[in-house]
Order: C-alpha cells, then structure tokens, then sequence
C-alpha cells in the first residue's frame, strides 16, 4: 500500500462541489506532481488532505492510518506537513520563532528542537544569518524557504507544497526545486502542486492532471510531459521556453 | 489580548472585572470571621478569584465565541454586548444592585512623603503587583511555546493549526489568562475604592478599551503604557479640572485617537480579514 493513499474524496465548499472523487497515491521516496489551472481543486486537494477543510466523503490515509476524521492539528503529528499556498510565515515573528512551531508538538524538547533546527539551517544558511530577524522582513524566495523550512521541522513522511514557486524569479524558482529533490533524498516523500507544470514534472516521478474537481490524467512525469493534451493546457506547446511566473500573490 | 488573538473586542471585559471584585468581596466576608493572618486573606481571596473568574471567561468563550468564530465579525461583538448585559444582571440579581463595601481595616493605612505628593503604601503594593502581573504577562506571550503559538494564531489561524497547534486550546489559555488578569485588577480596585457595584465594570471596561486603543489595539506592550497613560491622564482631569470632567477628557482622548492615529503609539498596521 502507498505511503499516502487517497480515495474518492469530495468536498464541499457550502453547496459547491470542490471535489468530484480524487484518488491519488504518493509512494515512500516519490515526487507527485499536482497540476491543474486556477480552480481545479489543486489547493482543495491539499486542505482536504491536511485537515483545513473536512471532506464530505471518501478517505485519506497516511502509511495506513485514516485521516479524513482527525483535526488539522493532529494530523502532523502522524507525520504530514503542508507548506499551504502563499507560504503563510508568521511575519510578526522571528525567523527562528517561526521554525520552533513548525516543531510545536516538540516544544518541550530542547534537544529535539535544537537539532531540527540545525538540520534546517543546514539545507538553509541563509535562514541562519537572519535567525534573530521577523520573518517579514525576508524576501520572498527567503520566506518560501522558511515556509518549506519550518514544516520541515516535524521530520514528515510526506511534505505537500502548494504553489512553492509562486511569485518568485526564475533563478529562485531553480534553487527551490533543487531544495525539493534534497528534501526527497533526505527520505520524505513530496506531493508537489504546481502552475509551473514544466519544471514541476522535470522534477516529479509521476503526475496527476486535475480539472474542474476531477482527475483527468495521470501517468508517469516524462509521459505526461510529451502528452499532447496537458502540452497543449499547461505548456504552452513550446517546450523549452522558460515561462515567467505570474507574481499574484495571495492573503 | 483577545482582541489580538482573535479579533474580538470583549466588551464583557469589564464585567469580569466587577464579577472578580464580587468574587474577591466574597471570600473575604466568608474569611473575616478566622482571624488568619491579613496578608493570607487577601492573597486567598485573590488568587479564587483570578482563578474563579478565569474559569468564566474560559466558559463564556466555549459558550459565546467559540461557535461564532467563522461567522461574522458582527455577530461575535454583538454576542459579547450580550455576554457583557447577561453579566450585569446576573450579578445584580446574585449581590444586588446597591452598593457593597470592601472590609476598610485590611490595609495597612500608613503613607509616606514622595516629592510632595502623599504615597501610601497601598499604593504601592498594587503599582508593583500590577507591575509584576504584566511582566509575567508579557514573559508569557513572549518566551513560552503556547506564548508564541498566540502570537502565531492572532497573525493565521490555519497556518498555526497546520504547525500542530490546537487553536482552541491556546484561545482558551487567552481567555483564561484574561479573565484572570481582569479579576485581579477588580479585587484591587476593589480594596482601593471600597464601593463595588455591578454596573463598575461597564465604565472600566470602556476606559481599558480606550488604553488599549491608545497604545495600539491588540499590541500587549501599548495596552500597559495605554493603561499607564489612560490612568494619570484621568487623576490630572480629576484633579485639576473636576472628577466629574475626567471620563469626558478620556473618551475626548479615544476619540481624538481614533481620528489622527487609529493606529495607536505602538499599534502596526492591521489588516483586515473579515
């Protein structure tokens, strides 16, 4: 059985569908790849797993263990961290502040903390540099870095980043997808959701195309990546052109 | 505080107030008759009451706010405008609506010269006990973990539940330590003032909103210097021009705040998620 399993899910948004029935798996050590266009159900998909939002029915079970009734706040504690989309930091808070609750459930464990911490800073020196400083003052690329860092705290099985590219220059968008594969070869498995779908499935060992609250696709990155169809949707026909990133940025 | 954890005015603030200072009353009537030791009495009669009154929020919190914290804003103020009447009243109907009294022959009375002003040492004692309750306050929200997941939720819930913290627990510790803080000020007030009324905390509860607003709402710094200022402002009204002018002058202030500086000394920009 896959590490993280989901099945039919569906989820509601008051009277609106968000979910039609999403089954999808991440393997122990994989990279999954999310795709989809704006309103597709990627972000959904993500809080459903995570506990923000409550699936209507269906279920999700990480190494085995279901998910779909236990509260957000317990669900890291089983070993899945969500770095949610537009990284969410605490900007009213220190760099280093914001890394010791990503490690909440360890509060009382200096030794533990500690070295979690020195882990993160490891993978990011610059989060060293500026560990006395408020999160708001990072940049952008910065605070992506502290968002993935801080979730990383907990050790997880399996990490879900939403959008981690969003809004950041081409050079960045690089550096934190080589982050991700170093994350991967650390042992945690990543379900990867992107706009950026060129980059994401050079990353990702298989992907998943997400439309309207179902899935419509799903094969192995390189396959999807020669698909026709989820060519001509999300990469824009011209392969090897870098595209520029929308800098929406949310909340 | 609750405002900046959970964008709640708690208009039943004041309340709690006068509902520790009935509570603190209480207890020492019961203990007057047992001839302990002074200091005892009204160290036991403090700490039931925080703990009493703590207690109540934590309640009213569960009861009143907690099923309303995904709905409008406008329903939670309303809710607390109720909680703040239901309070009045209820102590009305439990003590009454006169006047009580405060035992007088608790306190040492002595006083002594400090630059031309008389100090008692009453005085004394509440200055450095409400020093040291916010400097515990402040260590708290500061340097503990559930300190920091406060400040962690009043910036994004979500994102605070998705580091493992449970929401409700840590605005239940909020709501605890709030009404704690509220009954032990309506316990000093109490032996200070001697008269407590079940309508005391309405106007107390407006002038501490008018500190928290002058130091910059939802920022725990600003709310003590606030309350600071807020305090001497009104002893000089009284004073000077006349103790029946000196709420005018502090609302006069309120007002003048909100229109040039809504912000407050200390208060940062907020942004509003409604």
């Amino acid at each position: 059985m896959a590490l993280l399993e989901i099945q039919d899910l569906h989820t509601f948004y008051g009277n609106i569908e968000a979910l039609k029935g999403i089954s999808l798996a991440v393997e122990e050590g994989e990279i999954v790849a999310l795709l989809g266009s704006n309103g597709a159900g990627k972000t959904t998909t993500l809080r459903t797993i995570s506990g923000l939002e409550r699936a209507r029915s269906g279920s999700v079970k990480l190494a085995g263990r279901e998910l779909t009734r236990t509260r957000a706040h317990d669900i890291v504690a089983f070993g899945l961290s969500h770095v949610p989309e537009g990284r969410r930091i605490f900007s009213n808070l220190t760099i280093e502040e914001n890394l010791n609750l990503g490690a909440y459930l360890f509060r009382r464990q200096m030794k533990i903390l500690k070295g979690r911490r020195d882990t993160v800073y490891e993978i990011f020196p610059r989060l060293l540099e500026r560990r006395t400083q408020l999160a708001g003052t990072l940049s952008g690329g910065e605070q992506q870095m502290l968002a993935i860092g801080r979730a990383m705290m907990v050790e997880p099985r399996v990490l879900a980043l939403d959008e981690p590219s969003m809004g950041l220059a081409p050079i960045l968008v690089r550096q934190i997808f080589a982050i991700i594969e170093e994350i991967r070869r650390r042992g945690t498995a990543i379900l990867l959701v992107e706009q950026n779908a060129r980059q994401a499935l050079r990353l990702a060992d298989r992907g998943y195309v997400l439309e309207t609250g179902r899935i419509v696709l799903q094969d192995k990155a390189d396959a999807l990546a020669k698909d026709p169809r989820v060519r001509a949707a999300y990469l824009g026909g011209e392969p090897e052109v870098e595209e520029a990133q929308d800098p929406q940025t949310k909340n | 505080m609750i405002y900046g954890i959970i964008r709640l005015i708690n208009f039943a603030h004041g309340d709690l107030f006068m509902v520790g200072a009935f509570i603190g009353w209480t207890v020492l009537g019961a203990l007057a008759g047992m001839h302990a030791p002074v200091a005892l009495v009204l160290i036991v009669a403090l700490v039931l009451a925080m703990a009493a009154v703590g207690l109540l929020a934590v309640g009213i919190d569960r009861v009143a706010y907690q099923p309303l914290l995904r709905a409008s804003r406008l329903s939670i103020l309303i809710t607390a405008l109720g909680v703040s009447l239901a309070l009045e009243n209820g102590a009305m109907i439990i003590f009454g609506a006169g006047f009580d009294t405060y035992p007088t022959n608790l306190l040492p009375t002595a006083s002594f010269l400090l630059g031309g002003a008389t100090v008692t040492w009453i005085q004394v004692g509440m200055f450095a006990l409400s020093l040291l309750l916010m400097a515990g306050l402040y260590a708290f929200v500061q340097f503990t973990p559930v300190g920091t997941a406060m400040r962690a939720l009043s910036f994004d819930q979500d994102a605070a539940r998705l580091m493992g913290v449970n929401v409700e627990g840590v605005i239940m510790i909020t709501f605890l330590l709030g009404g704690g803080l509220a009954a032990a000020s309506g316990v000093m007030m109490g032996l200070y003032y001697t008269q407590i009324n079940f309508l005391m905390g309405f106007l107390m509860g407006l002038r501490a909103f008018t500190a928290a607003v002058l130091g910059g709402i939802g920022n725990i710094p600003g709310a003590m210097v606030g309350g600071l200022l807020i305090g001497v402002l009104q002893a000089f009204a009284a004073g000077y021009i006349s103790s029946q002018w000196q709420d005018v002058i502090v609302f006069a202030v309120l007002i003048l705040v909100l229109v040039f500086k809504p912000t407050g000394i200390f208060g940062e920009r907020v942004v509003e998620r409604m």
